[in-house]
């Protein structure tokens, strides 16, 4: 066992982890921070996704030991500090983002790491920055939806609906 | 106007603020205090003799709690199947047992052959690595044809061949078939695959189990859509339990898509094995262990025969469809090439005669049950593909060939043993037309044809039979189960009302969708009114949710208990108001005494049924009442679908550059959740038409068990979706007039974009009839190329 020791959602937090324990596995049975979900075993489907060091990694497919030091961002520190949703989640609700909400932590968590770069993608940008993320639900629809309104773009110009 | 509450309202989901913040309830969140962790040793070859097993090693590995194997299992039950089909000679299906773990020999690559408890997952992997097996390998059986064939390597030995049942419905007397497709004017052919999927839910298969030894009880928590199915199967089949101190819970539950229907192996282990082990016990799938242990779906081979007469009309229709079934009977499995798919050949179309036959065949694969839509999309596949093929044959139009042979009078009985209510088919067409601009299309090829591009547009048309179903026709066809749902309304002292359904909501919006409809009933606000589903010690007995029938047939137990409480309601009111209780009118929220200003607040008479001091005698205090609903018929859904694609005749890349449907899913509580469902299906089904394979070689090994090689639609593989919804024939038989829309995306899709693709490349000269799904860029430029 080996003590490691991060920043997560602002506070400061450590324990003691094997050399093969995942982050995705540091975040939820150690810090019982389980919106972060495992939806596969090959780094595909983009549901574990959080925030290290301000860049969208997957956390299925990081060593705990990895992250050390960093500063590490999930979906349970997301909304604004009143509880409220934010401008990402909020938009997901308006537009029926989601459906099941099992790969949505990952989604908003894409989503925020796509705005930082690019701040206004286009359709196609959202589709392609997507293929990281997989979602059974909604037919990705209302997910390119929910990202362009979150962005500030008329999503009700989309024409089909 | 579109309304901002109640039925007809697309009121937000309430359920989104958990997900979205991560305060969602998903079974592997779930940790009870002191559990151990499962890892289940599968086999990694198809088809053989277990000649030993030692697990001498892995029990004295740190951290072993106890190693379980087939031996454990003798004297206990197997998984049952929940549907006995009857075969065409009168003889019930071969029904193989099915063991918890495999006894004597392994029949698929995932078949599990032992289990390891320990204190870590780490710890029981590792144990597991250390079991010692000896499998004496045989030749798999993958093949369908040739598994029907006499002389064939047996799945297993104590069954007479490896054909499950050889069946059929429709036209029994094979001369007038004969006849009829001999005096036809046209006869269309055609041979067609529909690929092997996994359905894929985003959250992999959880169960974890515990066992009080003070009170004897058990308490399971799973990712299933329906945990009293699962209770009832679990606790009479298979580990002989007492229902009542069995506890299911279904919570969080990150989709479905049919396969978290069925009772699966894993989870009368973990139940078992909490009491053997006096431990909670703990199993997490991963997605290689989804791939090979949750039930595949689809995977027919099919000949499919419409004869036409001179003008055009179908005069007949023979189909002959193999169906993998797989190693095992999976719970609703046998239901899915038969009930569910043979009664479906009708389409939207009057064919006078109709012969369907089915040999359902077991092989070494992964058994094969329900996935979205269940038969239907095999149906529709066959079907839609085989018009579409007569039309080009006949150089008809092929909307034209369409319109003339649609059902146009309701209700309507079919030669396959349905009776559909109502419909328009004519109607979703007349809207399709529209929303997909097709008086547009030939610009649009002209100006991809300029770009060096193929274009085509691919017309299908579909009908479903949801709100499964009638106890008393189901259980003729086999069934050995009701098929209604229950609901518990519960108001509570201060007028807020708890709804307990045995529906289960796992992305459908039912914590959404199903207050508004209370909330109309009574006239109150939507967030007064709460749905609890999920846990049989909450909710009432009931069914659980596939096939497109929550809303229908769930909901229609919740308006019932609903209309029990409002009736009740009207005589405490009428108590109260110094009125006869045929004056009383329930109108937002208020009871009234007709023609006067006389009247009292919901929130008054629920206070007052639980402080009964000012109070009719002869009315017990208390308001909550339950309801049973048992629907009467299916509900028919239908609808007409346009693809348009362009394909690149260098590369033979499609992309779908425009989708639009038009459904008639009759009246609808929430279009936007209504639009989500028919986006998720259309995404599976253009899955199915152009990416998804689950793939085995010829020894069984499965080929495509990670998202690296089975390829899921992702958001750039598909468009924006049009959905029109505004043809509306509102079902007949069932209060809300609603007939389900869960499955209609994927059962209209798959046979349009296979369409349009046929269409874009006969559109360059080439003719070419059929290309198999996935229609994958090799496949297409082979075609092109052949």
């Amino acid at each position: 066992m080996t003590q490691v020791s991060m920043t997560v959602n602002g506070k400061s937090v450590s324990g003691d982890v094997e050399g093969r324990t995942l982050l995705s596995s540091f975040l939820r049975e150690h810090l019982s921070l389980t919106g972060t979900h495992v939806g596969c075993d090959t780094a595909q489907c983009g549901a574990c996704v959080v925030h290290v060091n301000g860049e969208a990694v997957k956390s299925c497919n990081m060593l705990a030991l990895e992250a050390d030091g960093s500063d590490v961002g999930t979906i349970e520190g997301q909304a604004n500090e009143d509880g409220s949703l934010n401008v990402i989640q909020q938009a997901f609700q308006d537009h029926h983002g989601l459906q099941c909400g099992f790969c949505t932590p990952g989604m908003v968590m894409s989503t925020a790491a796509l705005l930082k770069d690019n701040p206004r993608p286009t359709e196609a940008e959202i589709r392609k920055y997507l293929e990281g993320n997989l979602c059974r639900c909604t037919g990705y629809h209302n997910i390119v939806k929910s990202i362009m309104a979150a962005s500030g773009q008329d999503a009700s110009s989309i024409a089909a609906e | 106007m579109p309304k901002d509450s109640g039925i007809g309202a697309s009121s937000k989901r309430r359920e989104d603020v958990r997900f979205l913040t991560g305060a969602g309830n998903y079974t592997d969140d779930i940790n009870v205090h002191g559990q151990a962790y499962v890892h289940f040793l599968r086999s990694d070859i198809a088809h053989g003799r277990i000649k030993s097993i030692d697990t001498s090693a892995a029990e004295g590995m740190p951290g072993v709690v106890k190693v379980f194997t087939g031996k454990d299992f003798e004297g206990v039950g197997g998984i049952p199947c929940g549907w006995e089909v009857t075969d065409k000679h009168g003889a019930p299906m071969q029904e193989p047992a099915h063991p918890i773990l495999a006894q004597g020999k392994v029949r698929h690559v995932g078949d599990p052959i032992a289990a390891v408890v320990a204190d870590s997952l780490e710890q029981a992997r590792d144990a597991a690595e250390a079991i010692d097996v000896d499998i004496e390998e045989l030749p798999a059986v993958m093949n369908m044809k040739a598994a029907a064939q006499d002389g064939s390597t047996l799945v297993h030995d104590d069954l007479k061949n490896n054909i499950c049942y050889d069946w059929q419905l429709g036209e029994a007397d094979d001369a007038k078939v004969n006849e009829v497709f001999a005096n036809a004017a046209h006869v269309t052919t055609l041979d067609l695959v529909n690929n092997r999927l996994v359905a894929n839910p985003m959250e992999p298969r959880v169960a974890v189990a515990e066992y009080s030894r003070g009170t004897e009880d058990y308490t399971l928590y799973t990712t299933s859509q329906n945990p009293h199915v699962i209770r009832l199967l679990m606790c009479a089949f298979v580990l002989g339990l007492p229902e009542h101190k069995v506890r299911v819970v279904a919570p969080d539950v990150g989709g479905g898509f049919g396969t978290k229907i069925f009772h699966y192996a894993e989870e009368a282990f973990c139940t078992f094995a909490a009491k053997a082990c006096n431990r909670p016990v703990k199993w997490s799938a991963s997605r290689s262990e989804a791939f090979m242990s949750d039930a595949h779906g689809r995977d027919h081979v099919s000949t499919i025969e419409l004869a036409l007469d001179a003008d055009s009309n179908f005069v007949g229709l023979r189909t002959n469809t193999y169906a993998n079934l797989g190693a095992y009977l999976s719970t609703f499995s046998s239901s899915v090439p038969t009930w569910l798919h043979g009664t479906l050949m009708a389409g939207n179309y009057k064919t006078p005669v109709i012969q369907v036959n089915v040999k359902a065949m077991f092989t070494n694969t992964v058994p094969v049950d329900a996935y979205r839509g269940a038969g239907r999309p095999e149906a529709t596949y066959q079907l839609e593909r085989v018009v579409d093929k007569a039309a080009r044959e006949l150089g008809v139009d092929p909307i034209v060939l369409r319109r003339q042979n649609f059902v146009t009078e309701f209700p309507y009985d079919t030669p396959v043993a349905l009776t559909y209510d109502t419909g328009d088919y004519n109607g979703t067409m007349d809207k399709l037309e529209s929303a997909a601009d097709l008086a547009g299309f030939a610009a649009r090829r002209s100006a991809s044809e300029a770009n060096g591009k193929l274009r085509g547009l691919g017309i299908n048309c579909y009908i479903e039979a949801c709100g499964i179903a009638p106890s008393n026709i189901v259980g003729m066809l086999g069934a050995r189960a009701g098929l209604y749902d229950a609901a518990t309304v519960r108001v509570n002292a201060t007028g807020s009302i708890s709804v307990m359904v045995g529906a289960h909501s796992h992305g459908q919006g039912h914590e959404t969708a199903f207050p508004q409809v209370v909330a109309d009933m009574i006239g109150i606000d939507e967030s007064m009114i709460e749905i609890v589903h999920g846990d049989t010690s909450k909710i009432p007995f009931g069914m659980g949710t596939y096939g497109s029938r929550s809303l229908a047939v769930c909901g229609s137990a919740m308006v019932k208990a609903t209309e029990k409480v409002i009736d009740k309601a009207k005589k405490i009111a009428a108590h109260l108001l110094e009125a006869s209780e045929a004056d009383i009118e329930l109108k937002d929220g208020q009871f009234s005494v007709a023609g006067t200003d006389k009247s009292v607040a919901w929130g008054d008479v629920t206070l007052t049924a639980y402080v009964p001091h000012n109070y009719p005698l002869e009315v017990e205090p208390g308001l909550e009442e339950t309801a049973f609903y048992d629907p009467a018929n299916f509900t028919f859904p239908a609808g007409a679908y346009a693809c348009e694609v362009e394909v690149d005749p260098d590369t033979g890349q499609v992309t779908i550059e425009k989708f639009t449907a038009a459904d008639d899913f009759g009246n609808i509580v929430n279009p936007m959740i209504v639009d989500g469902q028919v986006h998720g299906g259309i995404g599976q089904g253009i899955g199915q038409a152009l990416l998804e394979n689950c793939a085995y070689d010829e020894n069984g090994q499965l080929l495509s068990a990670s998202f690296m090689d089975y390829a899921m639609p992702r958001a750039d593989d598909v468009p924006f979706y049009s959905v029109d919804h505004s043809s509306q024939t509102p079902c007949t038989h069932n209060p809300l007039g609603v007939k389900g829309c869960g499955e209609a995306g994927a059962i209209g899709s798959p046979p349009a974009v296979v369409n349009a693709v046929l269409d874009a490349l006969n559109s360059g000269g080439k003719a070419i009839d059929h290309i198999d799904m996935p229609v994958s860029p090799s496949r297409v430029w082979a075609a092109m190329n052949g």
